[in-house]
């Protein structure tokens, strides 16, 4: 899977209350909720984000609380990947089980401007910045996590896995 | 080599490879392994419930694994605060009735979902708990694994009783000494935060120990549990003693097991802290971690129009018992508006037989039923563009309780009151009011 799109930067501790602040959690569609993607942190990427556009961001992106409406904003409003230094937890699981592709790349962080073009291959798990001509190696996701991401979330995975033995050990 | 109290109890959880679970079993686990265990509480509220049930739903599964292991509670934003909200809150009562859980909490019953559920003895040590809300951690207080999720994963949960997770290693932190007064839970962990950041913790469980640690009440142990992530950990817990059992026992609805740390476990860093330094903490705006003493934020003269009670954090009969402590016989500036949030029903009627609900209202605080409300901007307390709050609840962020140029103080019981009637923030020992600027026509800047 090549994601190819035009960087959106941010800095350290993206909260969720920056990604998708709590007065729009009376709704959970995720087109209603990408229309105040970042509005706290950044008014204008609602309106002017692209389809298949790239987040890049600091430390701890996605902190703070458990809704999963902030994964869901940022996928509802076309971004194809998020890259960071490191993701809070529970963005992380909420990323991977509904499917958004996240990278975990600090190098790519450090030299990547906002409006570069980034592709990212996520089998290989590499990420190229275009202007720069520059591709890093991340670390792949384990065999467990690449399988609920090709089946295309947890509910696509665990509906392949009822009735099946279960597995003690993944 | 040894287990942490979290390997303990994940190790005691695991399925196996027949898809059974035995808390006898001999297997060991450890930090990076990727298991799948048994939970014992599955856990979501109305603004997390409307989108697990849609998961639960494409599952294709009819009932849920054990209705009595599944609770919802309506707390963020109820009663309900708008059209929107009032359907959230229906699509969960709705899901609930079909289901027959037992343990499915309304107005009029309910109580912050944090709160509630020890209270309710519907968590006990050695569980693992997931919950669709970020401070599930409150209940490893209890000595229970518990750790907040996403919809996604808490619809799977509910249809087969079963999680995915990745052993964390973990950080142990230890306090030595005696605590100054009116020093609490709050004040210990936000100056945890500020000690090792709000990522200190990413991806890590907590102990949390040492003899200040056994002489905390299980109100103060809440607190730090339940803050447990805003220093990015995954859970944050307490070994079990008398404290946990004089607690648990009577409130308990199910036999449970105690683990405990092994002497020879192996943690990722050992934290050490000589508490008898640490004044009253205050979080300054917008990330828990800007901590600063209380003696240090009240020469910052920071003027404040709002000081919020209550919440998962500091939301129980003790906290409210040291608010009142603070307000009795004293009156909120006339610049500040204070809400005092008691954690459920019962907290609220044990706050009302003691007399604390008279003090608030003698002292000109409001009283609400139990709600999230104000800790995340929903209602009962949103701030306006350039307004400033003092908040026991938990997180700072920018925009958290309202407009995004609205600021966020974060707080425990004791620092709170005294600075709703100074009207700026200041310590539990001198909180007297400050002149309003309103009427002699200053300019409300602040030094900061």
């Amino acid at each position: 899977m090549k994601l190819t799109g035009a960087v959106w930067k941010y800095g350290d501790n993206v909260d969720t209350d920056a990604i998708i602040p709590a007065r729009y959690l009376n709704v959970s569609s995720p087109e209603e909720l990408a229309c105040h993607c970042m509005e706290d942190l950044d008014p204008g990427f609602a309106s002017a984000v692209q389809t298949g556009d790239i987040i890049v961001a600091g430390e701890n992106f996605g902190c703070g609380s458990s809704r999963e409406h902030a994964p869901l904003a940022i996928k509802g409003a076309g971004v194809a990947c998020v890259v960071a230094r490191s993701f809070a937890r529970i963005f992380h699981r909420n990323s991977i089980n509904i499917g958004l592709p996240i990278v975990e790349c600090p190098e790519v962080v450090e030299e990547t401007e906002q409006g570069d073009q980034l592709t990212v291959n996520l089998e290989a798990g590499t990420v190229t910045n275009e202007r720069t001509g520059r591709t890093y190696q991340t670390s792949p996701f384990p065999v467990f996590i690449m399988s609920i991401i090709r089946a295309g979330g947890l509910v696509p995975y665990t509906r392949g896995r009822l009735g099946r033995t279960l597995m003690g050990r993944i | 080599m040894g287990h942490t109290l979290a390997e303990k109890i994940i190790a005691a959880h695991l399925v196996d490879g027949e898809g059974n679970v035995s808390a006898d079993n001999q297997i060991e686990v450890w930090p990076g392994d990727l298991v799948e265990v048994a939970v014992d509480v599955v856990l979501s509220n109305d603004i997390t419930a409307p989108i697990a049930i849609r998961e639960f739903e494409k599952l294709g599964v009819e009932r849920v694994f054990d209705p009595a292991r599944v609770v919802m509670v309506a707390d963020h934003f109820a009663p309900n605060k708008d059209i929107k909200s009032a359907e959230q809150c229906a699509c969960m009562r709705r899901f609930a009735r079909t289901q027959n859980l037992p343990h499915y909490f309304d107005v009029g019953r309910m109580g912050i979902e944090h709160v509630l559920l020890p209270e309710q003895g519907l968590v006990a040590p050695g569980d693992v708990v997931v919950g669709a809300d970020s401070h599930t951690c409150t209940y490893g207080a209890l000595g229970a694994f518990a750790t907040g999720m996403g919809s996604t994963d808490i619809g799977v949960a509910m249809a087969t009783g079963r999680v995915w997770l990745r052993v964390p290693e973990t950080i142990r932190i230890v306090y030595h000494d005696r605590l100054q007064p009116w020093v609490g839970g709050k004040d210990l962990i936000l100056y945890t935060i500020g000690r090792i950041g709000v990522s200190g913790a990413l991806y890590k469980a907590i102990e949390f120990a040492g003899p200040v640690i056994d002489s905390l009440s299980m109100a103060g142990r809440f607190t730090m549990a339940n803050m447990a992530i805003e220093a990015g950990g995954k859970a944050g817990l307490f070994a079990v003693d008398e404290t946990t059992c004089a607690y648990v026992d009577g409130r308990a609805r199910r036999p449970y097991r105690v683990y405990q740390a092994d002497d020879d476990a192996v943690y990722a860093q050992v934290v050490e802290i000589d508490v008898s330094q640490i004044e009253p903490q205050v979080a300054f705006p917008h990330l828990p971690e800007n901590v600063r003493p209380v003696s240090q934020a009240a020469e910052s003269n920071v003027r404040i129009d709002q000081a919020v009670i209550g919440s998962c954090t500091n939301g129980r009969l003790e906290d409210l018992r040291v608010v009142a402590k603070v307000l009795r016989g004293r009156r909120v500036h006339t610049d500040v508006r204070c809400i005092v949030i008691p954690g459920s029903q019962q907290v609220y009627l044990d706050a009302l037989r003691e007399g604390l609900i008279e003090v608030f209202v003698e002292a000109g605080a409001v009283v609400s039923t139990p709600t999230c409300g104000p800790c995340l901007g929903g209602h009962m307390g949103v701030l306006a563009a350039g307004e400033r709050a003092v908040s026991t609840t938990n997180r700072n962020f920018r925009g958290r309780m309202g407009h995004p140029e609205s600021k966020v103080y974060l707080a425990g019981p004791a620092v709170a009151a005294a600075s709703a009637v100074a009207g700026h923030i200041t310590g539990p020992d001198d909180p007297s009011p400050s002149p309003s600027p309103a009427r002699r026509g200053e300019p409300e800047e602040v030094l900061q």
